[in-house]
């Protein structure tokens, strides 16, 4: 809402300064998001007037004119096209002053004399276009001052209102307010009876009471369509950033402005029959004021006549009954619709307008009569024309009641911790239009009927609060009995695997959880994610199904600018339509790129499975002894034989592996990238240390040598030492693997180092020795494995 | 007696004048080995009286002793000398680089949601979360934000075919909580949200903390505290708190909070557009409907809620002019945040 400082101060004339009032309004909750100046700031502008036109010698787009300026005819040189004999224009005088730096002086314009400068609207900054002088009405007095003429020099607040104050939206609702928070008086806009001249009526039938319970109507004969709207409406209409249209139109919305009431103006001549207040029947249409055409649903509520929908009720007129050129009887509608049945339908319809943004917050259900009066007064003084008698239609049984609200001393003293006078209370709510009744223990307010946003007890407290200043009220901390958190250890806390990861070297990323589909596809399994009706763009159309697009464009990202090195982790909800739900778990995803190390002179190393895989125990380690399994694993977009599915007892919680050369060229990325996408809760998922014996007897370490089939997996080996079942079998640990010389081809060298500990006695050589045979018997039978000799 | 004498005297002078660990081992062998020249000397102790025998003893002894403690010292010397070759050889250049052993660092928004998540727990506050796709009923309904209230276009809500939203904020987790948990409660609920919205102070992802403390006789002067201390606490300065009334459709008495520039102290300047003040957050008293959607007793029970955006704390917190920054993940940004 903007708002003029001259208009609000000439409906709450108080002295305070601008600086204070917007403070005062931002504090009381109508923020002022900014103050700007109504126009340049200008001295010694008055009003001109053109009493002759000559061509300049030596221009050809130059004239040279006769100003008067009220007191002396001074020669003055103009190029604007409009430059006419009678014309009436702002007139700068020699000495005055535009802006902070355009002085006018004397001055010969190709060599003839010009005494001032006839200026155009967008000289002294009431126009942002360009159009030749600006015209002022002859009726304008020549010599006045300019400023005083338009009520200049004035600032414009802009108040962004929450939507709960749909009552400021108007000039007599803020100065309703300022009224409040500076303590002067405001005054009403008068709006006499306008006595009627004649009897025409046109009827209204009010067929969706509930939807729109009073009607106002009003017939006005024989207007002139052609009378200019004053300067001073136009002006007051240009700070509240409405254009001026024609008359009719103007002054429906001045009024609009003035008193908040949405107003329509019909051209009776094409009314049929009458004016029914109804919902729209499915698949009509209407063509609006601005072209559009709109095919309407049932629950649309509409100004018909007996033929068809005339406008969109408290959103926009149609076409073809609003006022043209031709028009000379009037039918004005001020009426009041629920704000339920309005809300909503102006943007189903990408509509948003004036109207339609007072009627969904609630306008003053007792307005629409007077508001009526006061445009009808205006449109006779400004058009002429004959008003015929003002016809309320209305139903009673479903007018708005005022809500009266219980407050209680206890609640205002529970809440705000302050007691406030009664009396005090009662001030504040009489002055924001309730009606209050004391009681012993509390007030009953009854909410003025521009108050949509009072209705129960809590209402009210937060009238008072504002009023009496939040600033004002005490502070405390809630004062409540101690607890003590549960703190479940056998849960790792998310922090402390992303410090795990951090201090591993590798930097959290946060990625949108919307990617690209087509990226989505080359990285996923081919399922594809949940889509989003209205995304953004194109390329953030669809839920992430796993971390790994969101990485991958990251580390694109850095790689494109220069990154050699590039280690990613993430964690958050990804998205997976089930056939019977939407899983949004929590999932982990690392990607490494480059180099292992940064550079050192000791060399580097590119980064490769193993430092992944190593990264993904160490994560599970977090939790106590738990081991993953690590399953030669397939996916679309990695790479075979480089990929591994991960388990947790048993169940999968991931995939981890080298993106697929072919992807990685196609995405540009000339190193291998090692991607890791898990399940993050069973990740978290541990148990509390259960305390083994620890042993006295020495541990020893046996190595032994062995020789495989290149095709036997690491897993098999460890598999099989197991399965000797030897509790003094504490570890195997694999040191070396060799195939070259010595090994033949086909086959593997492994160099395995047992390590043996008993808990009861120190061994002896003999049953270490029988131990060692015993794992070399399963090796031989189970994998076929050779000893080294 | 002479003979002894220069016995030694030579000794000595070829052991001072032994260049390597082998030389001073032959002159050892040359004086005390089986045919060295003292052992041949105590040889000839043989051919005197016993009268005479300690005594000549006793004088070759003393030869002995000081040889061998001369041999001893020229040996430690040398190996002394030996292993300090070694190490010239060995020297490094001490200013050459270490291995790296690098940390990385928590996206900032992480970092902040942290201290947020300890500053409240320090308060008793626990951790709780919700889905991100949420339904319409605990994104608006719940919430006292119907269908036809103007807040939703203030929302710009992205929605899926369905009839489900990204949430547009962290409230619906308030209303899964006081489902699922009797008072009191209180609880900070962090986490993604999403609007529709996307321009150089809008991004369509951003992150939200929110607050909810529900029990007896809570009021708008705790809430007030409690913001206060937190605005202190994360800041980290003894910084001007203001709460101007507002409105949101879940909380009422409702108000916007701002806090003393931390740029300018106040001053004025670009970040706070000269105001001296900087909007960081909402919040309110829980709205009765709200409680009546969840099942909480208004009649025993009053509660208060707070909510912010995390990216615009971390911005205001670390200095960083430009929020699109937060989602590129550039390393040059993130890599500022160190551990």
């Amino acid at each position: 809402m903007k708002a003029s400082m001259s208009w609000l101060k000439s409906l709450c004339p108080t002295e305070i300064a601008v600086e204070e009032i917007v403070s005062r309004l931002t504090m009381a909750g109508l923020e002022v998001d900014a103050v700007e100046s109504a126009s340049h700031e200008f001295s010694n502008v008055v009003v001109g007037e053109i009493l002759s036109v000559s061509p300049h010698p030596d221009a050809d787009k130059l004239n040279v004119c006769e100003v008067s300026d009220g007191t002396d005819r001074l020669q003055v040189v103009c190029g604007a096209p409009n430059a006419r004999v009678g014309l009436r224009a702002p007139f700068a005088r020699v000495g005055g002053l535009i802006g902070s730096d355009f002085s006018i002086k004397e001055a010969k314009l190709r060599g003839v004399l010009s005494q001032g400068m006839l200026c155009g609207a967008d000289e002294l900054g009431l126009s942002d276009e360009r159009d030749g002088l600006m015209e002022l009405p002859a009726t304008a007095p020549v010599g006045l001052d300019f400023s005083e003429y338009l009520s200049l020099p004035d600032a414009v607040l802009e108040v962004d209102l929450t939507p709960n104050r749909g009552d400021c939206l108007s000039l007599t609702g803020l100065a309703r307010e300022l009224s409040v928070l500076t303590e002067t008086p405001w005054q009403a806009v008068p709006c006499p009876v306008i006595a009627p001249s004649h009897e025409t009526q046109f009827p209204v039938t009010l067929s969706a009471p509930q939807a729109c319970p009073v009607y106002v109507g009003r017939v006005i004969k024989n207007v002139d369509i052609t009378q200019p709207t004053p300067i001073w409406m136009v002006e007051r209409l240009r700070r509240s950033g409405i254009r001026s249209i024609d008359a009719v139109v103007d002054i429906t919305n001045y009024v609009m402005l003035e008193l908040g009431q949405p107003m329509h103006a019909f051209d009776l001549s094409v009314l049929n029959g009458g004016i029914d207040v109804r919902f729209a029947k499915a698949g009509e249409t209407l063509r609006l004021l601005d072209g559009k055409e709109l095919t309407l649903a049932d629950d649309v509520l509409v100004i018909a006549d007996q033929e068809k929908p005339l406008a969109l009720a408290g959103v926009m007129g149609g076409e073809h009954s609003g006022i043209s050129s031709t028009t000379r009887d009037v039918f004005l509608e001020s009426a009041f619709f629920d704000p339920i049945v309005i809300a909503g339908k102006a943007r189903r319809y990408g509509l948003h307008t004036d109207a339609s943004t007072r009627f969904e917050r609630g306008v003053d259900w007792q307005l629409a009569q007077r508001a009526c009066e006061r445009a009808t007064a205006l449109l006779i003084e400004i058009c002429g024309g004959d008003a015929g008698p003002l016809v309320n239609t209305s139903v009673a049984a479903s007018m708005p009641s005022a809500a009266k609200v219980w407050l209680t001393d206890a609640r205002i003293q529970q809440q705000l911790r302050v007691a406030i006078e009664p009396e005090h209370v009662i001030t504040i709510l009489e002055s924001l239009g309730c009606h209050v009744t004391r009681e012993a223990d509390g007030y009953w307010a009854v909410a003025p009927s521009w108050r949509f946003d009072i209705a129960i007890e809590q209402d009210l407290i937060e009238e008072l609060a504002r009023i009496y200043g939040y600033n004002n009220l005490p502070v405390s901390l809630p004062a409540q009995a101690l607890s003590m958190a549960s703190v479940p250890e056998a849960k790792t806390p998310l922090h402390r695997l992303k410090s795990y990861l951090v201090d591993q070297d590798i930097q959290e990323a946060i990625t949108y959880s919307f990617v690209d589909p087509e990226i989505q596809a080359l990285l996923g399994d081919g399922a594809p994610g949940v889509r989003l009706a209205n995304p953004i763009a194109s390329s953030m159309a669809e839920m992430r199904r796993s971390l790994v697009p969101g990485l991958v464009e990251a580390v694109r990202h850095n790689v494109n600018r220069q990154a050699t090195r590039v280690r990613l982790f993430e964690t958050g909800q990804c998205f997976v339509q089930t056939e019977s739900d939407l899983d949004q778990s929590e999932h982990l995803g690392i990607a490494l790129y480059g180099q292992h190390d940064p550079i050192h002179f000791s060399g580097v190393r590119g980064v490769d499975f193993f430092d992944l895989k190593g990264i993904v125990d160490g994560l599970i380690g977090l939790n106590g002894e738990q081991s993953l399994s690590w399953v030669p694993g397939t996916h679309p977009a990695m790479a075979p034989g480089q990929t591994a599915e991960v388990r947790l007892d048993g169940e999968r919680i991931g995939i981890v592996g080298r993106l697929h050369p072919r992807l990685a060229r196609q995405l540009d990325l000339p190193k291998p990238l090692y991607l890791a996408d898990l399940h993050l809760d069973p990740i978290l998922r541990g148990q509390v240390t259960a305390f083994k014996a620890i042993s006295r007897y020495p541990r020893v370490n046996r190595d032994l040598a062995i020789v495989v089939d290149d095709g036997i997996q690491w897993s098999q080996v460890q598999a099989t030492v197991r399965s000797v079942s030897d509790s003094r079998i504490r570890e195997v640990q694999l040191f070396d693997i060799y195939q070259g010389p010595g090994i033949e081809a086909g086959k593997k060298s492994l160099a395995l180092s047992l390590s043996l500990q008993d808990t009861e006695s120190t061994m002896d050589d003999a049953t270490i020795q029988a131990i060692v045979d015993r794992v070399i018997s399963a090796l031989r039978a189970e994998i076929h494995a050779e000893l080294r000799g | 007696m002479n003979d002894l004498q220069a016995i030694q005297t030579e000794a000595l002078r070829q052991i001072g004048a032994a260049d390597s660990l082998q030389a001073l081992d032959e002159v050892r062998v040359s004086y005390l080995g089986k045919k060295g020249l003292i052992s041949a000397q105590m040889k000839t102790l043989g051919q005197l009286s016993a009268e005479e025998r300690p005594e000549a003893g006793a004088r070759i002894n003393v030869v002995r002793d000081a040889v061998n403690a001369a041999l001893e010292a020229k040996k430690l010397g040398l190996e002394s000398e030996a292993e300090n070759a070694s190490l010239a050889r060995e020297a490094i250049d001490v200013t050459l680089p270490g291995r790296p052993s690098h940390v990385a660092g928590l996206h900032p928004v992480t970092r902040t949601l942290h201290r947020l998540n300890t500053l409240f727990a320090s308060l008793g506050y626990e951790v709780a979360t919700g889905p991100e796709i949420e339904d319409d009923w605990h994104n608006f309904e719940a919430l006292n934000i119907p269908s036809h209230h103007p807040a939703r276009a203030m929302h710009d809500t992205f929605y899926f075919d369905d009839g489900r939203v990204l949430r547009t904020h962290t409230s619906p987790v308030q209303i899964r909580t006081m489902l699922s948990a009797e008072p009191p409660i209180r609880i900070v609920a962090p986490g993604r949200v999403y609007r529709c919205d996307h321009d150089l102070t809008h991004t369509p992802m951003f992150h939200q903390i929110e607050g909810l403390v529900v029990d007896r006789d809570i009021s708008f002067a705790d809430l007030k505290g409690t913001i206060v201390t937190f605005l202190n606490r994360f800041f980290e300065a003894d910084l001007d708190v203001r709460f101007r009334p507002s409105y949101f459709p879940f909380t009422e008495p409702s108000a916007e909070v701002d806090v003393q520039c931390v740029m300018c102290e106040g001053a004025g300047c670009r970040v706070c557009k000269n105001t001296g003040w900087l909007e960081v957050m909402g919040c309110g008293m829980v709205h009765p409907k709200v409680f009546e959607q969840t099942g909480v007793d208004t009649s025993v029970y009053t509660g208060f809620a707070f909510g912010m955006g995390i990216e615009r704390l971390a911005m205001l917190r670390y200095g960083v002019g430009d929020l699109r920054l937060f989602f590129e993940n550039d390393l040059q940004f993130l890599n500022q945040f160190h551990g």
